[in-house]
């Protein structure tokens, strides 16, 4: 190793640069994206100026943005988006419901439409409530519209390659929690804890105890909340004896249940962790999926975890309270094994 | 050819052959379309173009076949002009086999290579500013042409939309069918200022065109087209024009005086004045097409299942 492994606004830039470098069709529009500003994360820094031609830096208009990007798709070309706070998407919506995912399929042939909208998502950084949410539980079951989530397991090379190759709209949701974190890699992420990935394709990657076959807890939940579990995880051990492991999806929908079976039908309890407040959620939809697929070998029901369902406040100390935190999730599963 | 045949009636220009065809065939196959709704054969709704047919029978001439045309959800018009394929759009739109996309898009979500149409309103006049800005790339002297009504003006997306065209200089041409009333409502209830003030707005070209005469119109935005395509840079282009017909199939609200004006600018009644044994020739043409051109496709299985 030299040095410490890349931060994860470090692993996505670079990923867009490598992206631009060897496609052509790749374009990124969005606001304040032009150098030296780089956009509002600083994602986007260097690309305007290595790329002019392909990297557009737009009026406040999300919804045409997006609609701009479903013309470029229709013609061949790969856009990308940043909407600056995914709480924005919203003003997305027609384009990506109605145009570029009814595209692939309502014209009774498949038209390949690449694209990918990319949302920082999240609170924790005392944005209050319109900068702070987790919008993901409004685009799930949308046919043709696939949903990712940055994780520090993931490179984003790869994972950008992967969406821009479904032919079909993506959307990857940021936590913008994770931006200044390290990557994980190499498969260990310190002394105690080690990871995997549980696929060939690797989109799920699991982190475990190293040394412990058994598991109290199968924990499962998208990459802006890793870190958190993890430290709940390493706290459960030592002050608990309370073994979990983590999986932690690349993409979230439609969701591969499939190479988490082997993990599912072992694990004492399985826990489904997200942000965003409950009511049609994601993790609702997977523990339903579970709930399916293993009823009557599993020792209780799913455990859900989310948010408080309330507006979330800016002030630090309301906000800590009302957003799952790494005590949540201790707390709720130590609860749950010890009953 | 006799006299007769030849000689318009002043003011009105003669028209191509072809021209007068596909007016025809737009006009009857959309009145063929009600008389199957009456008669119970078709499902789900249609709009028709009825008195706005002469639009994109004139634009047609002056797109390329390399040009994207982008319609919305009174597109038959837009895409009987701009395509022999009369049969292909209604079995697409009675659901028969060789439905240009295979049944599943029905009357408002047509595609093919070129050419596209949604059904929410305003959302084709961003997806267009993207063509264009493609088709800008690739200096080809190539557009993309939008048509909207009177009635998208209350959507945001097109204001945000024609703010980028201008700014990025993109070949976008906006093709506004101002048809004075948006489903049932008119237009001084639903829209504040007018269309020229809003392209002013952007800076972007505006044209008006007022008449029906398909040869004048030509002549009138052959400049205003060359310059989307040479500058390149968008235009607003405004037909100020009729729907005689309902909005959808029998909801038209309006009073008699209000659709006997609107009928009193039929293009159909103006050129069948102006040389009414020619047109009695083409209409009755167009009339038997249509027929049978209805009787062949019914008689097909339904679309398949999709694979």
């Amino acid at each position: 190793m030299t040095g410490p492994a890349e931060r994860v606004v470090e692993n996505l830039n670079r990923g867009l640069h490598e992206l631009f470098a060897v496609d052509e069709r790749v374009y990124l529009l969005g606001e304040d994206i032009a150098d030296p500003y780089g956009g509002a994360f600083k994602v986007s820094r260097g690309l305007s100026t290595r790329f002019p031609d392909r990297v557009l830096t737009t009026p406040i208009s999300e919804g045409a943005i997006v609609g701009v990007a479903g013309g470029l798709a229709l013609c061949g070309q790969r856009p990308v988006v940043e909407i600056m706070f995914g709480d924005f998407i919203t003003l997305c919506f027609d384009q990506l419901y109605n145009f570029a995912s009814k595209s692939v399929a309502m014209y009774g042939r498949r038209v390949e439409m690449s694209l990918v909208v990319r949302c920082p998502v999240g609170g924790n950084r005392g944005y209050g409530p319109t900068h702070s949410q987790h919008p993901q539980k409004h685009f799930i079951g949308i046919p043709h519209l696939n949903l990712f989530e940055l994780s520090p397991f993931h490179d984003s090379s790869v994972l950008l390659n992967r969406m821009l190759d479904l032919g079909e709209p993506a959307i990857l949701f940021e936590d913008k929690i994770l931006y200044g974190q390290r990557m994980h890699v190499g498969g260990r992420i310190d002394e105690l804890v080690g990871f995997d990935f549980l696929d060939p394709r690797r989109d799920h990657a699991r982190a475990f105890l190293f040394d412990q076959d058994e598991c109290d807890c199968l924990v499962i939940a998208p990459g802006g909340l890793a870190e958190r579990v993890l430290a709940a995880m390493r706290e459960l051990f030592l002050a608990e004896e309370l073994v979990c492991q983590l999986v932690v999806p690349a993409q979230l929908y439609p969701f591969d249940i499939e190479p988490l079976l082997p993990l599912l039908t072992r694990a004492g309890r399985v826990c489904v962790v997200e942000e965003g407040v409950a009511g049609g959620t994601w993790g609702a939809e997977v523990a339903a999926s579970v709930h399916e697929r293993l009823w009557g070998q599993l020792r209780a029901p799913v455990l859900r975890l989310n948010s408080v369902g309330a507006v979330i406040p800016a002030a630090p100390e309301l906000e800590r309270a009302t957003l799952v935190q790494k005590s949540t999730v201790y707390n709720a599963i130590r609860d749950a094994c010890r009953a | 050819m006799s006299r007769a045949l030849t000689e318009p009636a002043p003011g009105t220009s003669q028209l191509a052959e072809r021209d007068l065809e596909r007016l025809l065939l737009i006009r009857h196959f959309e009145t063929a379309l009600l008389r199957l709704f009456a008669e119970g054969k078709l499902n789900g709704t249609t709009h028709t173009c009825l008195g706005q047919e002469y639009i994109p029978v004139a634009l047609n001439a002056l797109l390329r076949v390399d040009d994207f045309v982008l319609s919305n959800h009174r597109g038959h018009g837009h895409y009987l002009a701009r395509f022999a394929d009369p049969e292909g759009l209604l079995a697409e739109i009675m659901g028969r086999e060789g439905a240009v996309c295979s049944g599943v898009g029905g009357s408002q979500h047509i595609y093919r290579e070129g050419y596209l149409s949604t059904g929410v309103q305003g959302q084709n006049v961003p997806v267009g500013v993207g063509v264009a800005l493609r088709l800008r790339q690739l200096g080809s002297g190539q557009l993309a042409a939008v048509f909207i009504g009177d009635g998208t003006w209350g959507e945001g997306a097109v204001y945000e939309a024609l703010n980028l065209a201008q700014l990025w200089q993109v070949p976008l041409l906006l093709i506004v069918e101002n048809n004075h009333i948006a489903q049932s409502t008119p237009l001084d209830a639903h829209m504040a200022g007018d269309i020229a003030g809003r392209a002013r707005a952007f800076g972007v070209r505006y044209h008006r065109v007022a008449g029906i005469d398909i040869n004048r119109i030509r002549v009138e935005l052959a400049e205003v087209v060359a310059g989307v395509r040479r500058t390149p840079a968008p235009a607003v282009v405004e037909f100020d024009t009729v729907r005689i017909g309902a909005h959808s199939k029998g909801d038209d609200t309006r009073d008699a005086e209000t659709v006997a004006a609107a009928r009193a600018r039929d293009w159909y009644t103006h050129y069948e004045r102006a040389f009414p044994a020619r047109f009695a020739l083409a209409d009755a043409a167009a009339r038997r097409f249509v027929a049978e051109l209805v009787v062949r496709v019914e008689r097909r299985p339904p679309v398949g299942r999709r694979p």
